[in-house]
């Protein structure tokens, strides 16, 4: 045990947790890393490509190393960092990528065959032999590649998404962030203060300053009491503000249950999307390491995270608490880990520091020099110092190295705001063009020490709140140290051996020096070479001195070398908060159709339609496959009468003075000359001259029409005909409303159609004299339901749609089946109504697919010469009036054999290939009618090839049929039935 | 983003529907002589700016008005927005 005193854990609560199946146990308060820590524990993994030990590099969300597997079954979590994992009694956590134990990882012979596998490696040499690629290296390189793995179960977890609105939002709650969120607070302004800790105040936390006199930590719990007491200020502790979007939107991750052994049902987390009016970054500053030969063992750690484990967490980074610290360090700060640690009785035995003028600050030995080798593969032994030219080894169980801070800028940057180097910190630090309305305060735009940290926070919060026309006065601040920390620049350790840069993705300084002897010297093309600033931490303790490394090879200076483009997330975020719960049956919402309660009760299956649930077919007692449904569906409709919900068709109201002359530039032929009562079929056009939808259009009255459009196109015309509504003729006065779901609309099609509606309307005359094929009425049924009564006809037989308000649909399908019982009637669904369509050799779908024109669909002369309309003058250019293929039928030779959709059509005897295709197959069904399967499709001057025999290849399964060119109408071709 | 409609105020960019290049108003006269190529103009060719852009909006989980929006693609900024028929109207008795 390597635990100390003090810090801010609970030392009264014990928290028992698992790693690589061993029992340990914590505190309240600890993370995973620092419960590992004081347990003595530092190789916590393997790095990705040499399967090097590895142990717990940083205290925060830049972690490189200690990526652990969470949990386990469906809920397992690979890549979890350790050092943000809250611990909870009965946690369980694994180690990743080794094979075997994690102490004997058999994949370290990674490690001996390095020189292998150098930057670049995997582009030159598995270039060849080229079909080992598919077959042999992919499948090698996947197996060996990647860090945890996923459970391959469902995510058993309840996700949600929320939407938060603010005047201020402050993201990052140490010192900055506190300041900040305490001013806007007491002015009075809608504040939201988040923090991806669970723990608010960031390096004040991990420091031993003092304000006013006090630990910080008081300041910190007097803060948080004040700011949970105004009601204008949300406090969110374990929020991620991932990203910067536009118009100030961020996106945030709050992991709401992650910390808590059980949830009992609780949301895990919640993705919110905040809408801010002004924000302050105060997100702090990532401290950098310096890259030194065998610099990633175990035990060697960043000098602040060994500071904030000693500080907060009252853990030692040591194994044994006998062992020494060791600080290596270019800058005052480190200094700080050294004196911390001996004040909490850890030993150190030297700090080690290249500046020739650095300073000493308590009881340890002072080296100026560099540490340059160190030992101990599964944990740190000792480290090489050398001094003058002189080296020597010294005993230590963990280094801290420090090189400095880096700013936080990234979220400042997502919009592409480049941050600029400041010489004086040695940093990058936000630029210009920020995100609008953001301000950032503290360590992430330099100011560093306490004293500046909570004056920027005030004075950003002053600011932001005179933006928006509100005078605040400062706050009153704690008294606090002002003393920066002084440093020179000092890149990296220039030795023989690999001195790592990246962590995560092992990327090594050799491997920089290599791609800058390449020419991969650009930055994106350093960081793509070499993979550098490409795992899981986006680089966040590297990408800087990478770029420094490389500005010393091209003799450049940092700032000219460039930095790369930072994008969201900050830290990855789960793909399933971002599905937000919006998943599976609730991927979309599902449209159920006025009549789905009693079709249900009738035995329907149904099929999704868009968003539609439809009735596919009714199935019936002796029934075992669906085909006898949809064959004794059809049957019944042509001899008796059926039933069809087509609620779903798009309807659209059209009234007004100018409706006429509207529909007339909407559909490509004649609709202002129809008759009041009357129904007229229509084909709209695309501005490009291609055919998209087709219905029909109802005269109601002078100055109302109804248009109904395909299932699929609903939305889209409507939207369209907005469009030329607002957009190209506003002088026409006219109004749409669209109706689809305000009238459900019923098919009662069949020979005996007539008789069962003449059952069901208020004295309504339904002879053929007076309401023939294509008149259209409104009416009452049932005793005085409102109601609008079309003759149309889908499946070619006399047939009629009647429609009423919705929700007295399911009640008058009801009644119609049950008035009709001896005239046959039957339910049908979507499969008879497609089988009937096709008999008749109607356009649907797969017809109208947004490539073919109305003269394809052999609708040619519906394009009226007389008037302008959508899509008329493009549909007679060059290419498309020449267009020779047409809608036809096609019946298989051999009775016997199906013809599939999607068969392409050819000359029998003639080679196969693009230039020689005549056509495609568009629809195909069994067709209980005749007799056989048949289809319907587009043939190169289908309507002059009647009776030819042309093959329909259907080369993805290797079949082929032989199929004669026949007429469409395979029903009643003279149309004589739908008239009667 | 958010889009400031010229009656509902701000709303999320979510609830609209994107066309495109706002002269899309500007269809030609099918009975001029150079109709054909007015029209393959008028589908085809479009400009793509790299800053200020007008383009049309349609508010289809709203009010289903189309508005003309002038937003600067580079930054997204949005400079103005308006709605498609009064500026068709105004474009008309300019014209």
């Amino acid at each position: 045990m390597t635990r100390l005193t003090g810090g801010v854990i609970d030392h009264e609560t014990a928290l028992r947790f698992t790693f690589n199946g061993k029992t340990y146990s914590g505190r309240k308060g600890d993370t995973l890393a620092s419960a590992l820590l004081a347990n003595g524990v530092q190789l916590v993994g393997r790095s990705f490509k040499y399967h090097r030990p590895r142990g717990v590099l940083s205290a925060g969300s830049e972690e490189p190393n200690a990526l652990v597997t969470l949990r386990g079954g469906a809920r397992e979590e690979p890549n979890t960092r350790a050092t943000v994992t809250e611990l909870f009694d009965g946690l369980r956590a694994r180690s990743q990528n080794h094979v075997g134990p994690l102490h004997r990882d058999f994949m370290a012979v990674n490690d001996l065959l390095s020189p292998l596998f150098a930057s670049g490696f995997y582009y030159k040499t598995f270039m060849w032999p080229r079909a080992f690629w598919e077959k042999l290296y992919e499948p090698l390189i996947r197996h060996a590649a990647g860090l945890g793995r996923l459970s391959g179960e469902a995510d058993p977890d309840a996700y949600d998404k929320g939407f938060l609105h603010c005047d201020l939002l402050v993201i990052g709650g140490g010192a900055a962030g506190l300041s900040a969120a305490l001013g806007a607070g007491r002015a009075g302004v809608k504040v939201i203060l988040a923090d991806e800790d669970f723990q608010f105040g960031g390096r004040l936390l991990a420091e031993t300053h003092q304000l006013d006199g006090m630990p910080a930590t008081s300041w910190v719990t007097a803060v948080m009491a004040e700011l949970a007491g105004l009601e204008n200020v949300r406090v969110m502790p374990r929020t991620t503000v991932f990203g910067t979007y536009d118009h100030g939107i961020y996106g945030a991750v709050e992991r709401v249950s992650d910390h808590l052994s059980a949830a009992d049902g609780a949301v895990r987390q919640t993705l919110w999307r905040i809408t801010a009016k002004r924000s302050i970054l105060a997100a702090g500053a990532t401290e950098r390491h310096i890259p030194f030969p065998n610099n990633d063992r175990p035990g060697i750690m960043l000098a602040g995270a060994m500071r904030a484990y000693a500080n907060r967490w009252a853990a030692s980074p040591t194994r044994h608490p006998s062992d020494p610290v060791i600080i290596f360090t270019n800058n005052d700060d480190g200094h700080r880990t050294a004196t911390d640690l001996l004040a909490k009785g850890v030993p150190v035995s030297a700090v080690v520091d290249p500046r020739s003028d650095a300073p000493t600050f308590g009881d340890y030995e002072l080296i100026t020099g560099v540490v340059d080798d160190t030992k101990g593969r599964l944990g740190l032994t000792s480290v090489r110092v050398t001094q003058n030219g002189q080296s020597r080894w010294m005993p230590c169980g963990a280094l801290g190295v420090s090189g400095g801070w880096n700013p936080n800028v990234h979220l400042s940057s997502h919009h592409r705001s480049k941050p600029v180097w400041d010489d004086a910190l040695l940093a990058f630090v936000p630029g210009k063009d920020l995100p609008n309305g953001m301000i950032v305060a503290g360590a992430a735009v330099g100011q560093g020490t306490t004293v500046k940290a909570l004056r920027s926070g005030v004075e950003a919060a002053v600011s932001s709140l005179a933006a928006l026309g509100i005078a605040a006065e400062p706050i009153d601040l704690p008294d606090a140290d002002d003393t920066a920390a002084a440093q020179t620049a000092f890149w990296h350790v220039s030795r023989k051996g690999r001195a790592w840069v990246d962590f995560q993705n092992d990327v090594t300084v050799k491997d920089i020096v290599l791609a800058h002897q390449e020419n991969m010297r650009p930055v994106e093309h350093l960081k793509r070479w070499t993979t550098l600033g490409m795992a899981t931490d986006q680089g966040k303790t590297s990408n800087i001195s990478a770029l420094a490394v490389m500005a010393e090879l091209t003799g450049k200076s940092l700032p000219e070398t460039g930095t790369t483009i930072f994008r969201p997330p900050y830290t990855g975020v789960t793909l399933s908060v971002l599905g937000g719960g919006d998943t599976g049956k609730h991927f979309r919402p599902t449209r159920y159709t006025p009549t789905h309660q009693w079709s249900a009760s009738q035995g329907a299956t149904f099929v999704e339609v868009g968003a539609w649930l439809r009735a596919q077919y009714f199935v019936q007692p002796g029934e075992t496959h669906w085909r006898q449904s949809v064959d004794r569906e059809v049957l019944a409709v042509r001899s008796g009468v059926g039933l069809c919900d087509v609620t779903t068709l798009g309807k659209i109201d059209v009234q007004g003075p100018d409706a006429a002359e509207f529909l007339n530039r909407i559909y490509c032929n004649m609709m202002g000359t129809l008759a009041v009562g009357r129904v007229r079929y229509g084909v709209m056009l695309r501005e490009d001259g291609h055919a998209y939808d087709d219905g029909t259009c109802a005269r109601l009255s002078e100055n109302h029409f109804v248009v109904t459009t395909t299932t699929a196109n609903a939305a889209i015309v409507y939207r369209n005909m907005e469009f030329a509504r607002q957009c190209l003729w506003p002088e026409l006065n006219v109004s749409l409303i669209s109706t689809t779901d305000a009238w459900a609309q019923i098919a009662v099609a069949g020979p005996n159609s007539r008789t069962l509606l003449s059952r069901v309307v208020d004295g309504f005359d339904l002879s053929n004299e007076v309401f023939p094929f294509m008149a259209c009425a409104e009416l009452t049924v049932c005793g005085g339901l409102r109601a609008r009564l079309f003759r149309i006809s889908f499946s070619g037989e006399l047939a009629y749609e009647i429609a009423v308000p919705a929700r007295y649909g399911n009640a008058l399908l009801e009644r119609l089946a049950q008035v009709g019982a001896d005239l046959g009637a039957t339910p049908y669904g979507t499969e008879a109504l497609g089988v009937m369509r096709i008999e008749k050799g109607h356009a649907a779908g797969s017809e109208l697919n947004g490539q073919t024109t109305a003269q394809m669909l052999s609708l040619g002369r519906m394009v009226s010469e007389k008037k302008d309309s959508i899509g008329a003058v493009m549909s007679r250019r060059e290419g498309l009036a020449q267009d020779k293929r047409r809608l036809v039928g096609f019946s298989p030779i051999d009775k016997s054999e199906a013809i599939v959709a999607g068969s392409h059509l050819f000359t029998q005897g003639e080679t196969r290939n693009t230039t020689t295709d005549q056509g495609w197959i568009t629809s195909a069904a069994y067709s209980p009618h005749v007799g056989s399967s048949i289809a319907i499709g587009f043939l190169e001057e289908g309507d002059a090839r009647m009776g030819e025999v042309v093959i329909a290849a259907n080369p993805l399964e290797g079949r082929e049929v032989r199929v004669e060119v026949v007429s469409p109408h395979f029903v009643d071709p003279e149309g004589g039935r739908l008239r009667d | 983003m958010l889009i400031p409609h010229p009656l509902l105020g701000l709303r999320d960019a979510q609830e609209f529907t994107y066309l495109g290049d706002a002269s899309l108003l500007n269809r030609p006269d099918a009975s001029s002589p150079d109709a054909a190529v007015a029209f393959f103009d008028y589908v085809y060719l479009r400009d793509n700016p790299a800053g200020v852009h007008r383009e049309l909006w349609f508010h289809e989980q709203g009010d289903r008005s189309w508005l003309i929006v002038t937003r600067n693609t580079l930054t997204h900024e949005i400079l103005n927005a308006e709605l498609a028929c009064e500026s068709a109207v105004k474009s008309e008795v300019l014209a």
